[in-house]
């Protein structure tokens, strides 16, 4: 069962502020949805390999050559906050 | 309804490329579908004008091409329905993008979508939802239901969507249009914004299966920049009038009846049934098969595809582009302010479940138990379409037709289900083809058809068999006419 204070935690590891409306109403559909994911615990899966990709591609290599990339203007274009050239955020220490 | 090839016709034949992509725009301004987000007026009149000016050639020459807003455009905003995003302008362009302008197509515009493609139903747009052509009280499917519904309601010829876990196949079920998931691998992804990346392809809708392979030859291909992206063979439009004599089709008996969640609705279950009785008709041979796992295919994809969104959507932070709110406290409370603020209730909802599948205790039980169930489904897909078993694999698209805006949006497994039979497609990685086999009520029903591994060909040539022994790609919503 997911409880108020486990929605707390996740919505801390995840960086998105929940109100209280929000916590209770997700406190509900948390244990729904998960209530419907617990039938996978009917299958026997201890010699299954986990599949993380569908192509048979590994360790995909290319040149290490340098190439035109954007320019300091274009990546900063979109950007609501910079000082002299750079992107500033709010303070991390 | 407008297609590709007479479009093209027209322009051959001394046409204006300005004149018809005005007489779009037009019929866009004045539509109440709501399945645009942006329209590029004046980069497409522009390149409009250089093609009247001197044509180019190219097998898109003067194409007016719709783009899901997930898909980066080049000084055309992207923001894939998400407050979080609006007003970002991407500074280059996806590689299917590039792959279009270089086959001389014209980009008019962004079409609508769930936020962050996380829906079946285009309703969690932050613009709100698009409407179904052909029921204005009907949702379009989603997530690519604006690219579904401006080519169901002649806005474009054409559109770009993606399909993480339906979000071509189901839009195009429920607005009677084409629809193409291919090959994971196949098509780049280098510029669509990323929701689950092990999970999502671009591809096509269109009008028919002839213009939807016209445009899955230019934008399949490799492309460096995406890791996951393999060389295509191509060849889709040769193949297309192969017929399907010879061909074997397996009907997986978990797709019909009871069958899973919430069973399929009796009238597409008999629309699909005679689409293989059709099938039969044309030289092809069916025979059952089943995809024991089919059950698990939900629980597994949502599991996968949430904790991939919580990864993916990591970045939204509004520091390098998007949502900047007032004054900067410390940087924690700061970014999660702006996601508080920038994100709807179902993007958060995937986000915080992934982020607890992924955390610490319980990455065993749900992320990892996912993985394997997705061997399972796979190799569920690998038996069905062996050598010796069928070629392609023939089931409903969706398990009923578009249903009302509102009806499911509260309860989030409901809409969930609706995905059911869309979703195990993309765990195996197969490609398939969604294509109108009938209606009940007025509403158009989807036929899926799926291929193994890199066979698009034969998706598309069965596809086309079909569609030239039906009459159901030529009815257009009388809303639109």
């Amino acid at each position: 069962m997911i409880t108020g204070e486990d929605v707390d935690h996740i919505s801390w590891l995840a960086s998105i502020k929940v109100s209280e409306e929000e916590r209770a109403a997700f406190v509900a559909s948390f244990n729904s949805v998960l209530d419907y994911f617990h039938q996978l615990d009917e299958l026997e899966t201890d010699d299954v390999e986990p599949t993380y990709r569908v192509v048979d591609l590994t360790n995909v290599f290319r040149e290490d050559v340098a190439k035109e990339s954007l320019s300091q203007e274009e990546s900063l274009r979109n950007a609501s906050r910079m000082e002299n050239g750079y992107f500033k955020s709010p303070r991390i220490v | 309804m407008v297609m590709i090839r007479e479009l093209q016709e027209g322009l051959f034949a001394g046409g204006s490329a300005e004149e018809m992509i005005n007489s779009l725009f037009e019929k866009i301004r004045r539509s109440r579908l709501n399945a645009y987000n942006h329209i590029a007026e004046d980069q497409a009149l522009e390149r409009a004008r250089e093609f009247d000016r001197s044509p180019w050639e190219g097998s898109l020459a003067g194409v007016p091409i719709a783009i899901k807003d997930s898909i980066s455009t080049r000084g055309i905003e992207t923001n894939c329905s998400s407050r979080i995003l609006s007003g970002y302008v991407p500074p280059y362009d996806a590689h299917v993008i590039e792959r279009l302008k270089e086959e001389g197509a014209i980009i008019i515009g962004k079409t609508n979508m769930d936020e962050f493609a996380m829906g079946t139903s285009t309703e969690t747009s932050y613009f709100g939802p698009t409407k179904n052509p052909w029921d204005l009280d009907r949702v379009p499917g989603g997530s690519s239901g604006g690219s579904a519904a401006a080519v169901a309601a002649g806005e474009a010829p054409a559109a770009l969507g993606s399909d993480t876990g339906g979000s071509i196949r189901g839009p195009a079920s429920f607005c009677g249009i084409v629809g193409i998931k291919p090959t994971y691998g196949l098509v780049s992804r280098y510029g669509l914004v990323s929701y689950a990346n092990s999970l999502e392809q671009i591809g096509p809708l269109a009008m028919d299966v002839e213009d939807a392979a016209l445009v899955m030859e230019a934008i399949s291909g490799h492309d460096p920049r995406d890791s996951t992206s393999v060389k295509s063979e191509g060849g889709y439009l040769s193949g297309l009038n192969g017929g399907v004599e010879g061909l074997t089709f397996g009907v997986p008996k978990e797709y019909f009846g009871e069958g899973v969640g919430e069973g399929v609705d009796p009238e597409v279950e008999r629309s699909v049934w005679d689409a293989i009785s059709k099938l039969e008709e044309l030289g092809a041979s069916w025979k059952m098969v089943s995809l024991p796992h089919t059950k698990y295919a939900l629980a597994a994809y949502y599991i996968i595809a949430m904790s991939e969104a919580s990864s993916n959507l990591a970045r939204f932070d509004g520091l390098r582009y998007g949502l900047r709110l007032g004054a900067d406290q410390d940087w924690h409370s700061t970014f999660s302010e702006i996601r508080a603020a920038g994100f709807g209730p179902e993007v958060k909802r995937r986000i915080l479940l992934g982020t607890y599948a992924l955390s610490a205790g319980y990455y065993g039980r749900y992320y990892l138990k996912a993985l394997k169930v997705r061997t399972l489904i796979k190799q569920d897909f690998e038996r069905a379409l062996s050598s010796g078993g069928a070629d392609l694999l023939v089931t409903p698209t969706m398990p009923f037709p578009a249903f009302k805006i509102g009806e499911r949006i509260e309860d989030p497994l409901s809409l969930y289900m609706a995905d059911v039979f869309t979703v195990p497609i993309n765990l195996a990685g197969v490609p398939a083809i969604s294509l109108p086999c009938g209606f009940a009520d007025g509403l158009p029903i989807g036929l899926q058809i799926i291929g193994r591994h890199f066979d698009e060909v034969s998706l598309l040539r069965a596809a086309k068999a079909y569609e030239d022994a039906t009459p159901y790609h030529e009815a257009v919503p009388k809303e639109v006419i």
